[in-house]
């Protein structure tokens, strides 16, 4: 009866989500002819629709609470002795469940839009609220029709097929859920853009309101895509963090275009230029959320992620990806010759600074997305088979991200309108000396100085270097405390950017890795760390056997802690797992992981030191905080006045 | 019984120095440098049976034959070269995750450089036309009048964002 | 030409393109080796382990060696086709029984009926490396130059016989 409830509150949410995105739409389009009615069916219709969302979301929780496997969809992604946490998760752990989440994310990141617009003109949130609408409206039909995840089998089965052994892991609670909020939180940007088109009023306000809504999505992709990449850094048992898969590829797609898209944003929001470009990227970071979902679900790439396919689903996603973003481009090139071009300004300056940071984030972007398709256009062109993988992309990826490193601690230093770039680089002295001295003497540190090393640390020293000199000047100026919380934001995110290179060079250059064959008693050192092994022991989960390892950590004969690699055999699946055991560290992880029995009391066993590993994740942590501090600024909390003007606030003065 | 007392007594020595101070555990492979070839090598390979995995990180049986036959070839004194062409001389590029430089792949591999060029041409051509556009819209100022101006919005701080009125 | 058109045309292309990748498997890999000589082992029959088989012994001869194995789930598909295949006796096949116990695979022959001509024990999985097996079965159709003109992955069904693998074997006996 529950699944019923749930299937049928998603056709109510449907009903509803047509409502909302077509009577708002022609209301703020007749706003002065009797729409006004219309325009204030908009926000209702947003919550009823989130409402049933919510509904329709705890009816497929519930089935997977209670083991209810008369539901298609239960039955292949759960089992009865799953514990609690991951039939909680399970509900996102297959094909239908994970788009009715998206869905979840959209209906929610909806509300929100109707519970924060209050400042906004009424036409404005109306078009906001339709044009979500619409794209609800899309996704609910492709659940329906394609997906449904209370969909019956019977009879019932007696059990389940349980969860992907790979996915029963604390990583699949958090990270899905934060990459939809950030995929789908570009939805937003998008339909404020859209809006814009629409209404014609394509200027500063536009780019300060959707601003803040960007900025949220891209630290959720952010910190969404580091939990993923964490995640499988300790879950596959060989230490890697990025595997350039397509399904990878997919979120990173999106987040290249919106780290375009926000800084793009800044400058339309305080000088009123690229608002052509900015809308343009607010359509692309959203059509690349799309792009990823088709490329996930329609099986045209292979790929460790994907979803078991279906035809019939491939077709849908490509004819909605094809209307949303097809007429959005289209609607595009009939508003955009009228747009106005914006305040001047100089060739160096930080607006041209920033577009030239956009041109290299959206030239990597076409770099990955090239890599990620080529497969499939060769293919598609009859001109053979083909793989692109990891060795492609480091070598077009890594040197696309050097000038823009570079010029990242320039761009915070520039002025607006006409930058003195001799002056700028004067000022960035120090940090150069500074970068200059770290990258000699930290290579040397860990004991081997090689050019690209040291190119690495230098980069990280430098835009590092940037955020302190610019905080140093504000500091002498006495005017550090005045300081907007989104000039602090910036400077935590790029701060972050230096910590993930950092820990990406180190990583890469530093690291020590050893296949040993180990008896009770061995030991095997790495980097300066040693482990002697214990033994093996064989224990019970709820529903895995597992063979844990017990392995004494020391360095210098002091004995650290103990740690437990497990191998685990999961009761319903015939694929074994490794679960590492990480002793993670400030400026080190030591990482041990269990390989195979190989002799009556030797086993295999992995064990790697990797430097500074951390700090790739916890660079990402930064600059997803840097997002949350920019749009806590209060600058974002108020006023409809000043929203509609395109002075920044320092040139009145 | 006697002559056997010093080996007893040394091989117990062992035992205890062994738990003492504990040995330093074998490579799992026979020899670390073939190893490390062989890993170089396979992460270049794609795993044919698995979904997207480099032959490195598989698990699959067609992966440990084939990780089996590189090892030997390079105990054969092959070039990374010659088993690289082995590879490929069985399964087609397709196993190469790093694609060859033929005419199919130009695009792969000089696109995104071609990218980088237009969009660093597009940018500067834009940038020129825009500030004539901009210039015409907008009433022409003297050098002295610009001066003023620039002095006015930005001379006495960096930038303009930031401070509050 | 409205400029602000061109990354619609962009995006219509690169639609175009997804559109035909999805009906185009990815995982379908042709080999490299049609056209070339079969590569040459030498390697002990199954039933009569004491003797030996290489494919020169069948110069002159069109044929189908055919991979499989007794753990090979797909195998058990193809099966019953393979067996009225030789029945018509169009041409000989041969088993090349990839990575399997002896006795597993004797048990599975016996129990499934046995359409080769002979089967050839391949333990290590080496001639199939050669040949490039990926995935088990695989089919390859030689000609009597002793070159491979025809390479089916994954099981032989019925369509693939009759309207690939049957006319090819009539056109190189012509």
């Amino acid at each position: 009866m529950i699944p019923e409830l749930g299937h049928f509150a998603l056709i109510l949410a449907l009903i509803v989500s047509l409502v909302q995105g077509t009577l708002p739409l022609i209301g703020a389009h007749r706003v002065n002819n009797g729409g006004r009615a219309w325009i204030a069916l908009a926000r209702p219709a947003a919550r009823a629709q989130f409402f049933l969302i919510v509904f329709a979301f705890v009816c497929l929780t519930w089935a997977f609470v209670a083991n209810d496997f008369s539901v298609v969809y239960v039955a292949q992604n759960s089992n009865s002795r799953l514990p609690l946490e991951y039939r909680l998760a399970g509900v996102w752990g297959g094909h239908e469940g994970s788009l009715l989440l998206w869905m979840l994310m959209l209906s929610g990141w909806t509300v929100a839009v109707s519970l924060l617009s209050r400042h906004l003109p009424d036409a404005m949130t109306a078009r906001v609220l339709g044009v979500l609408g619409l794209i609800a409206v899309g996704f609910l039909a492709f659940i329906l029709f394609t997906s449904n995840p209370f969909e019956r089998l019977l009879p019932a089965a007696a059990d389940g097929r349980d969860l992907n052994p790979l996915l029963q892991d604390p990583g699949l609670i958090f990270h899905p859920p934060m990459l939809y909020m950030g995929y789908v939180g570009f939805s937003i940007a998008f339909a404020f853009a859209i809006a814009a088109l629409l209404s014609g009023q394509l200027d500063a306000a536009w780019a300060r309101w959707s601003r803040p809504w960007t900025t949220a999505a891209w630290a959720f992709l952010t910190f969404g895509i580091a939990l993923g990449s964490w995640w499988a850094y300790y879950e596959l048992g060989w230490g890697g963090w990025w595997f350039w898969d397509p399904v990878e590829n997919a979120s990173f797609l999106p987040w290249l275009v919106g780290t375009a898209l926000i800084h793009s944003l800044a400058v339309t929001e305080k000088r009123g230029c690229f608002k052509n470009w900015t809308v343009l990227l607010a359509i692309a970071a959203f059509s690349l959320s799309l792009l990823g979902t088709f490329l996930v679900r329609s099986g045209v790439l292979t790929s460790v992620h994907a979803f078991a396919t279906d035809p019939r689903r491939g077709i849908f996603i490509l004819i909605l990806l094809a209307t949303v973003i097809g007429a959005s481009l289209f609607l595009f090139a009939l508003r955009a010759p009228k747009v106005g071009l914006g305040g001047s300004f100089g060739l160096i300056s930080r607006e041209s600074l920033l577009l030239m940071n956009n041109v290299l984030l959206v030239v990597a972007c076409g770099s990955v997305m090239l890599g990620t398709l080529y497969p499939l256009l060769i293919d598609a062109l009859g001109m053979g088979k083909l793989s692109v993988g990891p060795p492609y992309f480091n070598a077009v990826f890594v040197p696309l991200m050097v000038p823009l490193l570079v010029l990242m601690a320039l761009g915070p230093l520039a002025r607006w309108k006409h930058a003195d770039l001799a002056a700028v680089l004067r000022r960035l002295t120090f940090a150069f000396v500074a970068a200059v001295a770290i990258a000699i003497a930290v290579p040397l540190l860990y004991g081997k100085w090689s050019p690209l090393t040291a190119m690495g640390v230098l980069l990280a020293a430098w835009v590092a270097g940037g955020s302190v000199v610019a905080i140093i000047e504000r500091r002498r100026t006495g005017g550090l405390a005045a300081q907007p919380l989104h000039w602090w934001g910036m400077h935590l995110a790029h701060v972050g950017v230096a910590a993930f290179v950092l820990g990406v060079t180190m990583v890469s250059s530093f690291q020590e890795e050893k296949d040993v064959r180990m008896e009770p008693d061995d030991t095997v050192s790495v980097g300066g760390y040693s482990f002697r092994f214990i033994g093996v022991r064989e224990a019970m989960g709820p529903n895995y056997r597992a063979m844990v390892g017990e392995l004494e950590l020391s360095r210098d004969g002091k004995v650290l802690r103990t740690m437990q690699p497990e191998k685990r055999a999961y009761l319903t699946s015939a694929m074994p797992m490794t679960e590492a055991a990480i002793d993670t560290g400030l400026l080190r992880d030591v990482y041990v992981s269990l390989g195979e029995p190989v002799g009556e009391r030797a086993w295999s066993v992995r064990a790697y030191y990797k430097p500074f590993v951390d700090w790739i994740w916890g660079g990402c942590l930064l600059m997803a905080l840097g997002g949350v501090v920019a749009i806590s600024d209060r600058r974002y909390r108020m006023r409809k006045a000043a929203a509609s003007t395109a002075v920044p606030q320092g040139a009145a003065a | 019984m006697r002559r056997l007392l010093p080996f007893a007594l040394l091989a117990l020595l062992v035992l205890f120095a062994g738990a003492a101070s504990a040995r330093e555990a074998a490579p799992t492979a026979e020899d670390v440098v073939v190893e490390k070839r062989m890993v170089a090598i396979s992460e270049e390979l794609r795993c044919l049976v698995c979904q997207n995995e480099s032959l490195a990180a598989s698990q699959a049986d067609l992966a440990k034959d084939l990780r089996r036959e590189i090892r030997e070839q390079i105990q054969d004194g092959r070039s990374d070269q010659e088993i690289m062409d082995f590879m490929v001389g069985r399964y087609g590029d397709f196993v190469r995750y790093r694609p060859p430089l033929t005419g199919a792949t130009l695009m792969l591999w000089f696109g995104p450089f071609a990218l980088l060029l237009t969009g660093v041409v597009v940018l500067v051509v834009y940038l020129r036309r825009r500030s004539r556009r901009v210039a015409a819209t907008l009433p022409a100022l003297s050098a002295e009048e610009q001066r003023k101006v620039d002095a006015l919005l930005g001379g006495t701080r960096d930038t303009t964002e930031g401070r509050k009125p | 030409m409205n400029r602000f058109l061109l990354p619609l045309g962009i995006f219509i292309v690169l639609v175009a393109f997804l559109a035909v990748g999805l009906n185009l498997n990815p995982r379908e890999v042709p080999s490299p080796l049609i056209g070339k000589p079969a590569p040459a082992f030498e390697l002990p029959q199954l039933h009569k382990p004491e003797l030996s088989f290489a494919p020169k012994n069948m110069l002159g001869k069109v044929w189908l060696l055919n991979v499989w194995a007794s753990w090979c789930v797909s195998c058990r598909q193809e099966h019953p086709i393979l067996v009225d295949f030789a029945k018509t006796g169009s041409a000989p096949i041969y088993g090349l029984n990839y990575k399997d116990p002896r006795a597993d695979a004797l048990r599975w022959l016996k129990q499934y009926g046995d359409p080769y001509a002979l089967s050839i024990a391949d333990a290590e999985g080496r001639v199939g490396i050669d040949y490039g097996v990926y995935g088990v079965p695989e089919t390859y159709v030689i000609d009597k130059a002793g070159v491979i003109r025809f390479k089916q992955i994954g099981p032989v069904t019925q369509d693939v016989l009759e309207a690939k693998i049957l006319p090819l074997v009539k056109e190189l006996n012509k």
